[in-house]
């Protein structure tokens, strides 16, 4: 079997606790939540912290709490927010989007925060340390080429996360800890879009909570593509809000395209031409067209890019129709594998 | 007592033998084995698709604390290899590598760990050379070969044979039809990751527990590879978790852990990781093919010419069972009065491919059963009628000298068009629905063994004593088809008493009669044959006592409910245990024997070995798609199989193998893709493998999988064991084919390659809608020199079986008239 390699292992009991570890070790050390991402990729040599930190015994980290909006811990494993009634109702492209990760088993153990810190994916990093030394490695670790785009000087790798799309759509906040401080940011602040480099965090910072706003008058909704019903990361993610006025005019929107660039990718030009009108068919098509604008995959995922690129526009239209209240769910359970709730 | 059909416990619905151990976690696997004092192996593997090894040093490794052994090419001077022909592998290479993921060294420490981190150490200087990533590549002429014996270059085998004449048959056609198919490689991708411990004992002789199919052929390469005597050697075969040819070649790691166990003395392990199943690979080959058939206005088929080509991968394997295999069955479903084949097999830098479940014949089945569909089409037939009007007929020889059996070929397709609403919905569902249906055949075990021997095939021996204990031996494995069942099943039918009360013992060369092993869905028929013999030569042992004891005629006898009586008197005679007491008294111990040998081949031509079988299983299948036109996803709705099983032993196991079979073939049809990486050539020779793990090789959930209803026809066959025939890898078959074609009859295009990804199929309906021809797949088959075809007369044109290329035994041919060919 794969191994790991070694390292020193902290359990520490509260935030504070947590902070001031990071803090002395800095970079040679890493947070362990589910471990559900970071240990398989620590057997591939991907990472090899000196450090683990788990945050398993900061039962602070799991608290969701009610307030004008809804707070969510960190710590909380994507199994616990499934059965959450709140989630559930309100937030509907949240649950939607933590309910199609992975596998049942994973999300045993897959946290909220894990899922989105979660490492920027390709198919030529993803793989054994042999396997990547068979290509001399590559510029996301070890190695100098980028053999997806051999001329590209950053990585390209995937933002690969369910729920943060569904959480940039939804206007989601975070709040990061650390002994200096803290502070809270908007989640689309959080990201960069390089798959090397794709999170603005310190590395004394632990996520500790997502913030979300009340929802009065929102809907949203998640569609994922992957190849299978189970198991499957995203190879294209469509995360869709929409605030209606009484009439059914789009007040405001967000919508945001998951695991086609290094981050999940927010169009504000299909937001500004979604503004001010009813969703009818041909607003619909046009706002599919606009918004894949920004996707750009590439050939670093499962399934073929060009062809990706083709239902980007398809996959957004559904995620409209749908929150404009259409029963499509034998569409998502037959394209998407989904079910609605 | 006995049922309906005459039989107490064949037939009946029973929880298999090997049941509740393996679903409460009891079953012992191969890595489940920990013996004391045990020692980890893990072997270093090529990180370059193909060079030449200059030096290894392995100095540092050497001294890294807790190491106990480095092993290297040097220490193995034998090659070995599952086919005779091929003997091209070593368990270390030696001077050259060939694939991303050869092995060159090995590392023995305490744990694995350290014998991980050790393998970090080796330095391995490589002198590369030209990396042969695609077929293309491989017929091109080199200096530097990758297998010195390949017939030419790199190609490694070319075969030609003709069945009469074939051009003739397809001139004298009213249409021909022209077309090309590709196939994917695909694996196994079995849950249990290969794994093996050998512990040498002290007088020089050495043990391996190993997840093998074939623990005779282990033993074999074990033996020359080791050079030690077989005797020396024992191969004990674990229950596999899942096989599906995937452990039937003897494997490097086998003979590493062998080697050092012995060099030690100490017990050695080794469990590979994913990653390294797949490099062992021995995995469904990419095919191209090519199909030319002749057929009459009325739906008769005049002739075929098949043309296959398979990329081969880095070693021969059962490569050239494989590329015969491609070709020698696609006569035993419908009646071919000539048929004429090319198959050819060339070398590249990739893991090796071998035998997959269906072992070469799904290939030509997907080009054969989608070129049917296209006929009936043009014929406008229906595909299912068509295809009922040209199924071969019972007991008869093809026109390649395969005897066949009994055949329910028909009542397949006819259960299957019933079940599945055939006539209301082919070309008449609602746009983006729609069915499609096909057949297969395969052989129930291989008429002649992997070498060359007079032997049995398989021998089953039966231990009674006085406790009224049964144990019956047998060389065969588990792998989880459940042939422990089979064994234990059939024997106590003869005998009369319940599965419970028999033991088995399977899969060890100290102690069973030989097996050739869980291979070409030979088991139950060659086992379950030595299996009867066995039980009523014991059976007899018993009665013939027990005449005399109660004064009756032999014949009078019954064995039922563990029991001994006379037929007249069923409150009379003894239980089972007082019965073999008394044959424990009159004949002393009691054991007894059988084996099988499969009947002469009818077929003397230079290669007619390959095909032949005791009996065939014929499938037929009807699949109903949903093709999404905005993105091109397939969902499978629903899948009506049904499967000649000749008599069906175990309902529970035979539907067991049969949704296997759907499922695996599913999986293949949509998304399987067994295929290297190359990285642009002027930067980077490397080519590996694309997606060498669970997660990124695509293959089916439980999620996606459809509902499935399964018919079981039976036509016993008098060669098989109470009249039955394989379920393992027959019904695959059908599967792939079935959905190219109902995804044709749903959206109106052809995907003539495999897999058939929802992007192929978009492009093809983007072409549809362009009015262009909408079809996706290969234009055209690769350009080889082929050699001058092996003649043979077809059976019904007066030929014996025998092999001529004397020009008067061709004109003979075509002194006959083609309707009396096409209908003899
Ligand atoms: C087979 C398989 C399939 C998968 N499929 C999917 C999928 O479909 N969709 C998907 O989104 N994911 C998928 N995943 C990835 C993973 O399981 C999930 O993203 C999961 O939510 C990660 O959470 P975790 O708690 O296990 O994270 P961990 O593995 O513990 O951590 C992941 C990363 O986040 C960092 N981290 C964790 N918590 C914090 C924190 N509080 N503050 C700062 N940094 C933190 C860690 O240091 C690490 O870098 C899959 C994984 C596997 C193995
Ligand atoms: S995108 Fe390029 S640099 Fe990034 S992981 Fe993939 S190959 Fe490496």
């Amino acid at each position: 079997m794969m191994r790991l390699p070694p390292f020193r292992f902290h359990a520490p009991e509260t935030l504070e606790e947590a902070a001031a570890i990071l803090a002395d070790k800095g970079s040679d050390a890493m947070i362990l939540a589910g471990g559900t991402d970071l240990l398989p990729n620590m057997k591939r040599g991907q990472h090899t912290p000196k450090h683990l930190l788990t945050l398993r015994r900061i039962s602070s980290l799991r608290d969701v709490r009610n307030g004008s909006g809804l707070s969510i811990g960190a710590g909380l494993t994507l199994t616990q927010l499934l059965s959450n009634q709140t989630i559930r109702k309100d937030y509907t492209a949240l649950w939607q989007a933590a309910k199609v990760v992975a596998t049942p088993q994973l999300r045993n153990m897959a946290t909220l925060g894990g899922n989105i810190c979660l490492d920027t994916r390709c198919n030529f990093y993803d793989q054994s340390k042999e396997w990547r030394k068979a290509i001399n490695y590559c510029l996301k670790k070890d190695g100098d080429t980028c053999w997806v785009a051999t001329s590209s000087k950053t990585c390209l790798a995937v933002s690969s996360t369910d729920t943060a799309p569904a959480l940039v759509a939804l206007g989601a906040r975070i709040r990061l800890v650390s002994s200096a401080g803290e502070r809270v940011i908007r989640l689309e602040d959080f990201y960069n879009n390089d798959g090397l480099d794709y999170l603005n965090r310190r590395a004394d910072e632990i996520l500790s909570e997502v913030i979300l706003e009340p929802v009065s008058g929102w809907k949203s909704t998640y569609w994922k593509l992957r190849r299978r019903g189970s198991f499957d990361f995203p190879v294209l993610a469509v995360a869709v809000a929409v605030k209606f006025t009484d009439d059914g005019t789009v007040e405001d929107a967000r919508i945001v395209l998951g695991a086609v660039a290094s981050m999940p990718m927010l169009s504000t030009d299909a937001a500004e031409f979604l503004i001010g009108k009813k969703i009818d068919d041909e607003v619909i098509r046009e706002t599919g067209r606009i918004a894949a604008k920004i996707a750009r995959p590439v050939n670093n995922t499962d399934l073929d890019p060009p062809w990706r690129k083709k239902v980007i526009p398809e996959f957004i239209r559904y995620a409209l129709r749908e929150v404009r209240g259409d029963d499509i769910s034998s569409l998502r359970q037959r394209v998407a594998h989904q079910s609605r709730s | 007592m006995s049922s309906a059909n005459g039989f107490s416990i064949v037939g009946k619905r029973r929880v298999r033998v090997d049941a509740l151990s393996k679903i409460t976690g009891q079953t012992q696997f191969a890595d489940d084995i920990a013996l004391p004092r045990m020692l980890f192996c893990k072997l270093l593997r090529s990180s370059l698709p193909h060079a030449e090894i200059e030096s290894i040093d392995v100095s540092a490794a050497r001294d890294y604390p807790g190491v106990q052994l480095i092993l290297t090419g040097q220490d193995f001077p034998v090659e070995y290899g599952i086919l005779p022909v091929s003997q091209d592998e070593r368990p270390l290479c030696r001077d050259k590598v060939r694939f991303v993921g050869d092995p060159v060294a090995a590392v023995i420490a305490g744990d694995e760990q350290t014998a991980d981190e050790a393998l970090g150490l080796i330095e391995v200087h490589y002198r590369p050379l030209p990396t042969i990533a695609t077929v293309q590549e491989a017929l091109k002429p080199t200096e530097a070969p990758l297998q010195e014996y390949a017939e030419e270059g790199n190609i490694h085998r070319r075969l030609a044979y003709s069945f009469g004449d074939v051009d003739e048959a397809l001139e004298n056609a009213d249409y021909v039809f022209d077309d090309t198919f590709f196939y994917e490689g695909n694996t196994h991708l079995a849950m249990e990751q290969h794994a093996a411990v050998a512990a040498a004992d002290p007088d020089g002789r050495v043990t391996l527990w190993s997840s093998t199919q074939c623990p005779h052929y282990v033993h074999r390469a074990l033996a020359k590879a080791l050079e030690m005597p077989a005797a020396h050697i024992r191969v004990i075969a674990c229950p596999n978790g899942g096989g599906f040819g995937g452990k039937t070649d003897p494997f490097n790691h086998e003979i590493v852990v062998a080697r050092a166990s012995m060099m030690l003395g100490r017990p050695v392990k080794i469990c590979l990781t994913r990653e390294e199943v797949f490099y062992c690979h021995r995995g469904r080959h990419p095919v191209s093919m090519r199909l030319r058939t002749g057929v009459t206005r009325d739906g008769k088929l005049t002739g075929m010419h098949l043309q296959t080509l398979l990329d081969g991968g880095a070693y021969g394997s059962y490569g050239i069972a494989s590329t015969f295999y491609t070709v020698a069955l696609a006569p035993t479903t419908y009646h071919l009065p000539r048929y004429s084949f090319q198959a050819g097999r060339v070398f590249t830098n990739k893991p090796p491919c071998g035998p997959k479940r269906g072992h070469g014949t799904p290939q030509p089945r997907f080009g054969q059963e989608i070129q049917l569909d296209k006929i009936a089409e043009k014929l406008e037939m229906d595909p299912a009628q068509f295809r009922l009007g040209i199924v071969e007929k019972p007991d008869r020889l093809t026109a390649n000298y395969l005897k066949i059996g009994t055949i329910g070929l028909a009542e397949c397709i006819e259960r299957v068009v019933d079940k599945s609403g055939w006539k209301s919905k082919h070309r008449k569902l609602p746009a983006g629905k729609g069915v499609g249906i096909a057949c297969g055949a395969y052989m129930s075990g291989a008429g002649t063994a992997i070498y060359w021997n007079k032997m049995p095939h398989s021998g089953v021996q039966i231990k009674l004593d006085r406790s009224g204990a049964v144990t019956v031996y047998c060389g065969t494995a588990e792998v989880g088809q459940g042939s422990d069942d089979v064994l234990v099943g059939l024997v106590a039918e003869v005998l009369g008493l319940e599965p419970i009360d028999i033991k088995c013992v399977t899969g060890d060369t100290d102690l069973t009669p030989v097996d050739l092993g869980s291979y070409s869905s030979r088991v139950t028929l060659m086992m379950g044959n030595a299996a009867i013999q066995a039980a009523e030569r014991a059976r007899a042992l018993i009665a013939e006592a027990l005449a005399e004891r109660l004064e009756t005629p032999v014949d009078h006898l019954e064995f039922a409910e563990g029991r001994v009586f006379n037929v007249a008197d069923p409150t009379g005679g003894m239980s089972f245990r007082e019965a073999v007491i008394c044959a424990e008294e009159k004949h002393g111990t009691l054991v007894s024997v059988g084996s099988y040998t499969p009947p002469h081949k009818a077929g003397k031509y230079p290669g007619a070995g390959v095909g032949p079988s005791p009996t065939y299983s014929y499938s037929a299948a009807v699949v109903e798609v949903e093709v999404d036109s905005a993105t091109g996803f397939i969902e499978i709705s629903r899948v009506t199989i049904a499967h000649d099983v000749g008599r069906s032993l175990n309902p529970v196991l035979v539907e067991g193998q049969v949704i296997g079979g759907v499922y695996m073939g599913i999986g293949e049809a949509l998304m399987e893709e067994h295929t290297t990486r190359r990285l642009a050539p002027k930067l980077s020779d490397a080519l590996l493998h694309r997606n060498p793990s669970m997660l990124d090789y695509k293959s089916l959930t439980m999620h996606d999988m459809p509902e499935v209803q399964v018919e079981i026809v039976e036509h016993p066959d008098p060669n098989g064991p109470f009249g039955a025939k394989e379920a393992g890898q027959g019904p695959l078959l059908p599967i792939m084919p079935a959905i190219a074609n109902a995804v044709y009859d749903a959206v109106g295009v052809r995907i003539d390659e495999l897999p058939i990804t929802p992007d192929k199929v978009l492009k093809a309906l983007k072409l549809k809608a362009g009015g262009r021809e909408a079809r996706i797949g290969p234009k055209s088959f690769p350009q080889i020199d082929w050699p001058e075809p092996v003649f043979v007369l077809p059976p019904w044109e007066g030929g014996d079986g025998t092999a001529s290329n004397k020009p008067e035994r061709k004109r003979a041919a075509k002194m006959h008239a083609m309707d009396k060919v096409i209908t003899p």
